[in-house]
C-alpha cells in the first residue's frame, strides 16, 4: 500500500482505533497514574493532628516535604543508610550472579541446543509460572535445620553440625534473589543471542579469530543490549522485593527497603513515611525504567524499519 | 627404560584423550551442556521436592515418611479441604483469577487492537502508559493502589473488590503484549479486503479480525488467569482482612511457622492451576500455528514475549 493511501485509510478510521483503546487507557489513568499521584500527595501531606496519619495534600501548593527531610536525614546520619546500602549491595551481587548463571544457559539454548531447543525453552519458562513464594517455600524446606541441604553437606563432610541457614544470613537472601529472578534475565538474553546472525561469527572465525576471540569480540558485544535489558528487568523487581528476605531470613539484619515500606504502610500512622519511602524508591529505579522504556522504543523502531 | 616409557605413554593417553575430547572445537560444547542441565535441575528440583512433601504421610516438611493424600483432603481438620482458612484462600485465589481474567481480557484485547492500528499522536503515549505497569516494582503499585483506595476512591472497599481492580490494572498490559504479536502478523490487509467487499469497519473487525485473533485471545485469558493467581504483592496490600487472603498471601504468612505439609499441598494446587493454564495457552497457540502451516513452535513465541 502506498503512503498517501495509507494516510487516507488511517484518516477514515480516526475515531475507531482510539475509541477501542479508550477503555484500557482510562482504566490505566484512573488506577495507575492517579494512584501514583496519590503516593506523592500522601508523602507530601501534613500529619493529621489527632491520629498522626498523613492527610494527603492533593494541591501541589500545599505540599509539605518534611517527611522527605526526615528520611534523607536518616539516610545520611543513621538508621536508614545501612538498609539502603544493603539493598544496593544485595541487588548488585544478585544481578551479577544471575548474569553469570544466565548467560551460559541463554547462550547454549539460543545457539547450540539443536533438537533439544524447544524442550529446554519449556523448562526455562516453567519457573515463570511457578509462584515466586512457592519457589521460596521450596528453599525454606530444603534449608531448614534438618533439611536436605544440611543433610547432604554433613554427609559429604563439609559441615559438622547443621547450619541455621534461615536466620539472618546474607548469603541465603542473595541465593533466594538469584534463584527467584534468574529466569527473568535468561529470556531477554536468549532473544538477543538468538538474533545474532551466525554468519557474522563464522566470518570472524574465517578471518582468523579463535573461538574465544570470536566470542569476546563479536558475540558478547552483539549481545550487550540483551545483557543490559536483562539486568534492568531483574533489578527493577529486586529493588522492590521484601518477601524474599522475610521468608528466607526473617531478621531485621537482612531487611531491604521494600520491607521498611511494607512495615510503615501496615502500621497505624506510618502511611506518610511509607509513601515518602516509596517515592524515594521510585526515583531510585526511575533511571532504570527510563533506560528500559528507551530500549523498548528503539527496538520497536528497528523492528519497523 | 623403554618399558617405563610406554607405561608413561599409556598413562598419559587417556588424560590427553580426555583433554582433546573436552576442548575439541568441532565437538559439542560440553561445558555448556552440563551447565545448562545443571541450571535446569537447580531451578526445578527444589520445587519438585516441595510438591513431594505435600504428599508426605507425616507432619514433617523435611523428612519423607511415605506417600499419602492426607494434606489434600483426607485429614479431617488440617487438610486443604477441611482447614477453613486454607480452603478460603484457595476459593479466594480462584475467584480473583477468574474475575480478573474476565475483565482484563476484553479490556486488553480492545487496547491492543487500538494501539496496533491507531497511529496518531496519542498512540505513543498510550503505548508508554501500557508498558509502565510492567516495569514498575510491584510494591510501588501496591502502595499506590492502597493509598488511592483509602484516601480517594473511598467507595472501593479493601478486599475482593479492591483486589480485582488492582489485578486487572497490571494484567491488562500482559494481555496487550500477548495480543500484539498476533496483531502484527495478521496485518491490516484482511480487514481492508472485507471493507472493499462492503463490510462496515465494525463488521470487518467482528467478522474478520476477531476470528483470526481467537487463539491469541484464548492465550490471553489463560495468561491473565495465571498472572493473577500468582500475584502476591498487590493481593497482600489490598486485602482488607484475613477473609480475602489468597494462596500466595497464606504461603507468605505460614511458610516460616508452617504447621504442616498442608501448606505445601496448597502451594502445589496453585502450581497445578497455573501450569495447566499456561500449557493450555501454548497448546492453543501451537494448534493455530500448525493450521497456518508455520514452522517453529509456540513455546518459542512464548519465550519471546518479553513478559
Amino acid at each position: 500500500m502506498s503512503a498517501p493511501d495509507e494516510r487516507r485509510a488511517v484518516g477514515e478510521r480516526r475515531w475507531l482505533w482510539p475509541s477501542l483503546a479508550a477503555p484500557g487507557v482510562i482504566w490505566l489513568v484512573l488506577l495507575f497514574l492517579v494512584p501514583l499521584y496519590a503516593v506523592l500527595a500522601v508523602a507530601m501531606g501534613a500529619p493529621d493532628p489527632i491520629f498522626g496519619d498523613a492527610l494527603p495534600a492533593w494541591n501541589p501548593l500545599a505540599w509539605d516535604p518534611s517527611e522527605f527531610g526526615t528520611i534523607f536525614g536518616e539516610i545520611f546520619t543513621g538508621q536508614l543508610d545501612i538498609v539502603f546500602l544493603r539493598t544496593l549491595v544485595y541487588v548488585a551481587v544478585a544481578t551479577f550472579l544471575s548474569l553469570l548463571i544466565g548467560y551460559p544457559v541463554a547462550y547454549y539454548v539460543a545457539r547450540h541446543a539443536g533438537r533439544y531447543r524447544v524442550l529446554l525453552l519449556m523448562l526455562i519458562i516453567a519457573p515463570f509460572w511457578i509462584n515466586y513464594l512457592m519457589r521460596m517455600l521450596a528453599w525454606v524446606n530444603l534449608l531448614s535445620t534438618d533439611g536436605y541441604v544440611n543433610q547432604v553437606l554433613m554427609f559429604v563432610g563439609i559441615l559438622d553440625a547443621p547450619r541455621e541457614w534461615l536466620v539472618g544470613k546474607h548469603e541465603t537472601v542473595i541465593l533466594g534473589l538469584v534463584y527467584g529472578y534468574v529466569p527473568f534475565l535468561i529470556l531477554p538474553l536468549f532473544a538477543a543471542l538468538d538474533r545474532i546472525d551466525q554468519r557474522v561469527i563464522e566470518a570472524a572465525r574465517d578471518l582468523g579469530a579463535s573461538s574465544a576471540q570470536a566470542f569476546w569480540r563479536v558475540t558478547l558485544p552483539l549481545s550487550s543490549q540483551g545483557i543490559l535489558a536483562g539486568c534492568v528487568i531483574v533489578m527493577l523487581p529486586m529493588f522492590g522485593d521484601y518477601y524474599t528476605a522475610t521468608l528466607l531470613s526473617g531478621s531485621p539484619k537482612t531487611n531491604m527497603v521494600g520491607k521498611l515500606i511494607e512495615q510503615s504502610i501496615n502500621t497505624g500512622g506510618g502511611s506518610g513515611r511509607g509513601a515518602a519511602l516509596t517515592v524515594v524508591l521510585m526515583s531510585f529505579v526511575a533511571i532504570l525504567m527510563t533506560y528500559y522504556l528507551y530500549s523498548v522504543a528503539r527496538a520497536s523502531r528497528e523492528a519497523r524499519t | 627404560m623403554s618399558a617405563a616409557g610406554t607405561e608413561l605413554g599409556e598413562k598419559r593417553r587417556p588424560a590427553a584423550r580426555l583433554k582433546a575430547w573436552w576442548s575439541n572445537p568441532w565437538g559439542k560444547p560440553r561445558f555448556l551442556i552440563l551447565f545448562t542441565w545443571a541450571y535446569i535441575l537447580w531451578s526445578l528440583v527444589p520445587v519438585a521436592i516441595a510438591v513431594q512433601f505435600g504428599f508426605n504421610a507425616g507432619r514433617s516438611r523435611s523428612t519423607w515418611q511415605g506417600f499419602s493424600l492426607r494434606w489434600y483432603f483426607q485429614d479431617p481438620n488440617l487438610s486443604v479441604l477441611h482447614d477453613p482458612s486454607l480452603r478460603a484462600a484457595l476459593v479466594q485465589s480462584l475467584q480473583l483469577a477468574a474475575l480478573t481474567m474476565l475483565v482484563a481480557t476484553p479490556l486488553g484485547v480492545a487496547l491492543a487492537i487500538g494501539l496496533a492500528r491507531w497511529s496518531g499522536w496519542g498512540s505513543r503515549s498510550a503505548n508508554f502508559l501500557m508498558l509502565f505497569p510492567l516495569i514498575t516494582p510491584e510494591i510501588v503499585m501496591g502502595v499506590a493502589l492502597f493509598l488511592v483506595f483509602v484516601h480517594l476512591f473511598g467507595f472501593v472497599q479493601l478486599g475482593t473488590m479492591a483486589q480485582v481492580l488492582g489485578h486487572v490494572t497490571f494484567t491488562v498490559s500482559y494481555v496487550v503484549i500477548v495480543m500484539r504479536g498476533r496483531l502484527f502478523s495478521v496485518g491490516r490487509e484482511y480487514e481492508e479486503a472485507a471493507m472493499d467487499l462492503g463490510a462496515s469497519r465494525w463488521q470487518a473487525i467482528r467478522t474478520v479480525l476477531l476470528p483470526m485473533l481467537y487463539p491469541a485471545i484464548w492465550a490471553s485469558l489463560m495468561v491473565a488467569f495465571a498472572i493473577s493467581i500468582d500475584d502476591f504483592v498487590i493481593s497482600a496490600f489490598l486485602m482488607g482482612d484475613q477473609s480475602s487472603a489468597t494462596i500466595p498471601v497464606k504461603l507468605y504468612s505460614a511458610a516460616r511457622l508452617a504447621p504442616s505439609p498442608a501448606i505445601n499441598a496448597l502451594a502445589s494446587i496453585l502450581l497445578f492451576a497455573s501450569m495447566f493454564a499456561i500449557a493450555f495457552a501454548i497448546l492453543v497457540m501451537g494448534r493455530s500455528r500448525k493450521k497456518e502451516g508455520k514452522g517453529g513452535s509456540a513455546v518459542e513465541d512464548f519465550a519471546r514475549l518479553d513478559l
